[in-house]
């Protein structure tokens, strides 16, 4: 303790205190301010960095999510539209064989009864003729026959059976 | 029959010697069980070990 | 990484905390062979001239004078004489053999007496100053009488003048204010340009982070540690650069002076009473959540604390750094003691590993002290809210 106190040097502890507390206050505003202020904003620009990039990413995210997305719309939309197609061709495919249908029937029906009409008015015809072709016959025959009374009815009734045969 | 000083010196270095050496093998074993909390552990260890130094050189000091 | 080099270096930390205990063991023998030395040397005083031949005589050791390889007493004085030469402060700045510059001697005495230190001639004659005379013994400058008797007050002490001088310490000190001005001041003109930093920068930079990261905002909070900044970085660096100082052949030992420290001390002791709160005082003075009789008894043990911790704060930075120096020297005279070369393989080798030593010493002081002042500052501006 005595060494302590021998050794103890005023003038030094002047000089030491002087010199330390100008050097706090020399270096505070020439050397810790701005460092610190330096680093602080470094480490500020660098949390705003990684905030930014951080956003970015999310907003990269997203943008690839609504892209995914319109993408999948959009193949939706072509398959949706394929589909339709193909609906609409085989429903037009359809419609016209049915169609085609109907008028083939349509004409096979028209067609039956032209024939019909054709057969019954060919065998009006044929009666008709038969009947006129029957009385020229007829208006021969009787011209020679008719005087017979008898191969006038035999005549007559002999063309009837053939009309009816006919 | 005086005990001369040098003896006390060399009792408080041992003393301090012992009381800081404890300190030391607790923290590593406290850092060795949790190596998350060794620089709390560290500023725990050296405060500690500090005080006792400062009381050890005090007392060789008044010795 | 970071754990690994910190775990390491308190471990190496922890090894030398008993290196200064046997240090200072060896010191204090020393101490006690100077008091016996000194007392023997007042007596002779007292009795009249006798002691300025001895004080040649043991001078006549320090500057070189050849001691036989035999006479091993005698070595151990050159030794001692050496070690005492380097700790102790010195009027003038000697660099190596006879280089060097005398350096300015301030004075109040009867007026303030300013002249430079070449008039002592290395100590060795009397100095004449308008009418009065002065001596240097044990670097100290006394008054003497003009055939260089030292005078004597009335209490029988050696009169010593107020003395203010630019000894080798405070020049050491205004050097190094100087060197870390520019050397700061440098670091931060390369922010100007640029947020990274260049040149020293790169290097000091991340021990002011680690100031501020790991000493001052987990020890005094967020909240306040803007304030205390400036004093830890500038403590924290003064500290350590002066330490380092002291390990350069130049052979100044200015942390290793009671003076510097407690000037140091002083200061924390002031800013963190000055920045108390009223938690702080309260828990001083009347500590909460204790039984009201013990109280008293606390804030007696709390203001004895009060005093210890810059007085601890003084004593570990000075005595780390005295007993370094001491260590170190006294290893490496043991050389010379032995006078062999069996001795001087382990023994360099012994002060090499010290000296690293003491370089991590360094350091690690400048941390300690800063870290305890961050850690005081912490207490006093701390808001307690559990009550």
């Amino acid at each position: 303790m005595d060494k302590l106190i021998n050794d103890f040097s005023i003038g030094l502890f002047f000089w030491q205190s002087l010199v330390f507390l100008l050097l706090i206050f020399v270096l505070k505003k020439y050397a810790w301010k701005p460092i610190l202020n330096a680093v602080n904003e470094r480490e500020q620009s660098i949390e705003d960095a990684l905030k930014e990039a951080e956003k970015a990413r999310l907003e990269m995210q997203s943008l690839q999510e609504s892209n995914e997305a319109i993408l999948k719309e959009a193949r939706e939309e072509r398959e949706r539209i394929l589909k339709e197609a193909r609906d609409m061709k085989n429903k037009m495919i359809s419609e016209a064989k049915d169609a085609a249908a109907t008028e083939a029937d349509k004409a096979i029906v028209s067609a039956k009864a032209a024939i019909e009409a054709e057969k019954s008015a060919a065998i009006a015809e044929l009666k008709n003729q038969a009947a006129s072709l029957s009385i020229d016959v007829a208006e021969k025959i009787l011209g020679q026959e008719l005087s017979a009374e008898n191969k006038q009815t035999a005549m007559i009734g002999k063309i009837i059976e053939d009309v009816k045969f006919n | 029959m005086e005990i001369p000083t040098i003896v006390g010196a060399g009792l408080i270095v041992i003393g301090a010697g012992m009381g800081i050496g404890r300190i030391g093998g607790s923290a590593m074993e406290a850092i060795g069980r949790q190596p998350e909390a060794s620089g709390k552990i560290q500023t725990a260890m050296i405060i500690a070990a500090a005080l006792i130094e400062g009381i050890g050189f005090a007392a060789l000091f008044a010795a | 990484m970071i754990s690994k080099f910190t775990a390491l270096s308190a471990f190496v930390g922890l090894m030398f905390f008993s290196a200064p205990a046997v240090a200072q063991d060896h010191g204090h023998e020393n101490t006690h062979l100077e008091n016996a030395h000194q007392n023997d040397a007042q007596n002779n005083e007292a009795h009249g001239e006798e002691l300025h031949g001895e004080e040649a005589h043991s001078e006549g050791h320090g500057h070189g004078a050849f001691v036989p390889a035999s006479d091993t007493e005698g070595r151990k004085a050159v030794v001692k004489e050496t070690v005492e030469h380097h700790l102790a402060d010195s009027y003038e700045f000697h660099i190596v053999g006879p280089v060097g510059f005398p350096l300015p001697v301030i004075l109040f005495d009867n007026g303030l007496k300013v002249f430079s230190s070449a008039k002592f001639q290395h100590g060795e004659s009397v100095a004449e100053v308008d009418g009065q005379y002065y001596v240097i013994h044990h670097s100290k400058i006394y008054k003497t009488d003009a055939e260089g008797n030292m005078l004597l007050d009335e209490a029988g002490h050696h009169i010593k003048p107020l003395d203010f001088s630019i000894t080798k310490n405070v020049f050491m000190i205004m050097f190094m204010a100087v060197f870390m001005f520019f050397l700061f001041r440098g670091v931060a003109k390369t922010y100007k340009n640029s947020l990274v930093p260049s040149k020293a920068g790169r290097f000091l930079e991340p021990l002011i982070v680690l100031i501020r990261d790991e000493i001052a905002i987990p020890n005094i909070g967020e909240k306040h540690y803007k304030r205390y900044m400036s004093f830890l970085l500038t403590i924290f660096f003064f500290i350590w650069f002066l330490n380092l100082a002291g390990m350069t052949p130049l052979g100044v030992n200015v942390t290793g002076n009671i003076a510097v420290t407690v000037s140091l001390a002083l200061m924390t002791f002031f800013i963190t009473q000055f920045s108390g709160k009223k938690d702080y005082w309260m828990h001083i003075f009347w500590m909460p959540g204790v039984p009201v009789l013990l109280r008293p008894v606390l804030a007696v043990i709390e203001l004895i604390g009060l005093v210890v911790k810059p007085f601890s704060l003084t004593i570990r930075l000075y005595a780390n750094m005295l007993a370094g120096h001491v260590v170190i020297m006294s290893i490496l005279g043991l050389i010379y003691i032995f006078a062999s070369y069996t001795a001087a393989i382990p023994f360099t080798g012994l002060t090499l590993f010290l000296y690293v030593l003491e370089l991590l010493v360094a350091a690690l002081q400048a941390y300690i002290f800063t870290m305890l002042a961050s850690l005081y500052f912490g207490a006093a501006v701390e808001e307690h809210d559990h009550h």
